[in-house]
């Protein structure tokens, strides 16, 4: 066993913390007051190789894999967990194209993604539930050599900032009903709708797809017809989860640094605060969720790397650090006193960015489902 | 063009300055688990170096004196695009001042070869002496400017070389080679690329001792060092506090002299 980061590894990490705690600060007052993606930060993370990171190098990208990836979002998430959670989404909508598209669609679709001409998102979840999948109701329909779409997508990151969205729509029914579309965002009958107004990761834009009679040309199909369950469940037990994963640890590491920094200059009955027991016990308990989360969330990265399934352990570090966020937020809050709930102060905004990632990408509870899947499995009878 | 030489000091974290603490017996830094950086001018220094590349062509060579750890360091400027790097590392070389140091990079510069510009940061953000870019100068008997905040290259390749002095700047033209050191105002340096740290990972660093240098001994080191340390202490700097006590015209007319004492008003 190796726990130790390689050298371009350390770099890596190193070159994104630079970018990031530069680039991202002057623009967080804004994203928090809008709601909005800073869409000019895009090329200059493209340029620093984040959008194309897991994508291959024939297709523009760096394809340094992804433990690679999962330091780039903890590096973002560490400053700003919005960034990064736009940025995981980008990489869903990388990797379901290189994973199940042909060689034109990549051609087509993955370079201006790597260079960070337009962004990447995947569009699963409908009105009626994302978690049930044979439930969703938007059709997608063969007449002559189009796809015909009707129906709604909703909470779908990066909804308003994507030219072309992969769109998941039943061809019929059960599981072999349903297929995936690259649809274009000018495409007749499609809209961009609504646009969401989250109390967390406000600068990671998110919001509703419609789709009325929308025309899709037939080699716009990603994957085969009918393999759509597929593409969804890879994309996001792989791509999707392991992200959610490593923005939520991002947001961790924030809530660690912001507790012990609080605790180590306010000072009460004449010492820093972190002297005292209670505080004390509180910081250990956000550091022992920080290292537990980190061992998470490379192992499950580690395995994909190395070719191995991952989506137990992508599942587990998305669940667990998504929760362990949310409570070291809370902790952390309870470090700062009054000081914690007040806007100047970041760890209230780690605590409505923690929130936000627990829902995301599938809830705890379907994460549990999973889980127990696996817990019970030696005991099958 | 044919060459650019960049050099380039590994300096402390300012984000772990916190941590550094000072040994009193040796009187040196104590800089065990700190993390070493570019120092941050002479990254404006490799920037202004591949921009002038970007147009002119040649090669840039990042040139540092330093123990052998260095090399990530250097690595790093390699990942910003640097083509090559020659790390100068000796235990002869410990403890050498800003001459001693000049005298070890003028060797690594002869024995690169004919070099047509050097550029150093303007001071380096440990040290903060500002000497070594004009000491290299001398001693390779190569003309110098310093606070350089605007460079363009002339149509007959001469260098326009924006310089800020006390209240304004100063605009020179010069025949290179030449020794410039560049201040922050200078530009912005690039951000590391993935792309950049995959390509560093097959760029040499060539280490040279002093076999390869054959500088005297006299003018290296500690005991090649013109100067001597006499001593150095941590001052702490506290507003001063001051209770003033007695009845209340008492303590207004004691603060008013205390006002006027100071200066304040």
């Amino acid at each position: 066993m190796d726990f130790t980061f390689s050298e371009r590894e350390e770099m890596l990490r190193k070159a994104v913390r630079e970018f990031a705690e530069n680039e991202i600060p002057p623009k967080m007052e804004a994203m928090e007051e809008t709601g909005d993606f800073p869409e000019e930060l895009l090329k200059p993370m493209a340029e620093v190789g984040i959008a194309g990171v897991i994508t291959p190098a024939e297709y523009g990208g760096v394809d340094l894999g992804y433990v690679a990836r999962t330091i780039v979002l903890e590096e973002l998430g560490r400053v700003c967990g919005a960034i990064p959670m736009a940025m995981q989404v980008h990489h869903m909508g990388c990797a379901v194209i290189n994973d199940f598209g042909t060689d034109a669609q990549k051609e087509k679709y993955l370079t201006p993604l790597a260079k960070g001409e337009t962004m990447g998102c995947v569009a699963v979840t409908d009105p009626s539930g994302g978690s049930d999948l044979l439930g969703m109701k938007t059709t997608a329909e063969l007449k002559g050599d189009k796809y015909i779409l009707n129906g709604r997508k909703c909470f779908i990151t990066n909804s308003h900032t994507s030219d072309y969205w992969v769109v998941i729509a039943k061809t019929g029914e059960g599981p072999k009903g349903i297929s995936a579309f690259i649809v274009d965002k000018d495409a007749p009958g499609a809209k961009a709708a609504r646009k969401e107004n989250k109390f967390g990761l406000r600068g990671a834009n998110t919001g509703e797809l419609a789709f009325d009679n929308c025309e899709v040309p037939k080699e716009n199909l990603l994957g085969k017809e009918g393999g759509g369950l597929g593409v969804a469940i890879k994309t996001i037990s792989e791509t999707g989860r392991t992200g959610m994963a490593a923005v939520a640890l991002g947001i961790l590491t924030a809530v660690y640094e912001e507790a012990g920094k609080f605790a180590t200059e306010r000072v009460l009955y004449g010492k820093p605060i972190s002297t005292l027991q209670a505080i004390q016990f509180y910081m250990a308990e956000i550091y022992s969720q920080l290292e537990i989360c980190r061992l998470l969330c490379y192992r499950a990265t580690w395995l994909k790397d190395h070719g191995m399934r991952c989506d137990n352990e992508g599942t587990l570090a998305k669940y667990y650090t998504c929760e362990a966020a949310v409570n070291a937020a809370k902790t952390g809050i309870e470090i700062h006193g009054s000081y914690g709930i007040m806007k100047e102060y970041a760890i209230q905004r780690l605590f409505r960015d923690a929130m936000v990632t627990v829902p995301a990408g599938g809830t705890g509870e379907i994460a549990k489902v999973v889980l127990a899947r696996t817990a019970l499995a030696p005991f099958k009878k | 063009m044919e060459r650019i030489i960049v050099c380039l000091k590994p300096v402390p974290d300012p984000k772990q300055w916190d941590e550094v603490s000072m040994d009193p017996e040796t009187q040196t830094l104590i800089r065990e688990g700190i993390a070493s950086v570019i120092n941050p001018l002479d990254k404006h220094a490799i920037e202004a170096a591949l921009s002038i590349q970007g147009v002119l062509g040649g090669e840039v060579v990042l040139l540092s004196m330093a123990p052998p750890s260095a090399a990530s360091t250097l690595r790093e400027g390699l990942a910003m695009g640097a083509d090559r790097a020659v790390l100068l590392s000796d235990r002869m070389f410990a403890g050498s001042d800003t001459l001693a140091t000049a005298h070890v990079l003028a060797a690594g510069c002869r024995w690169l070869g004919d070099n047509d510009l050097i550029i150093c940061g303007n001071m380096s953000i440990d040290g903060s002496t500002a000497q070594v870019g004009s000491q290299l100068a001398e001693l390779l008997d190569l003309p110098n400017i310093m606070h350089v905040i605007d460079l363009d290259l002339g149509e007959d390749g001469s260098m326009v070389v924006t310089r800020k002095i006390e209240h304004g700047f100063a605009r020179l033209r010069g025949a290179l080679p030449l020794v410039i050191s560049v201040r922050k105002e200078l530009n912005k340096p690039r951000y590391t690329s993935f792309t950049g740290i995959l390509a560093a990972e097959s760029k040499e660093i060539k280490v040279l001792s002093n076999e390869d240098l054959k500088i005297s001994p006299e003018v290296i080191g500690i005991d090649g060092s013109p100067t001597k340390m006499a001593g150095i202490e941590l001052r702490r700097f506290e507003r001063a506090r001051e209770k003033l006590d007695g009845s209340v015209d008492e303590i207004v007319e004691s603060l008013a002299g205390r006002i006027y004492q100071y200066g304040i008003i």
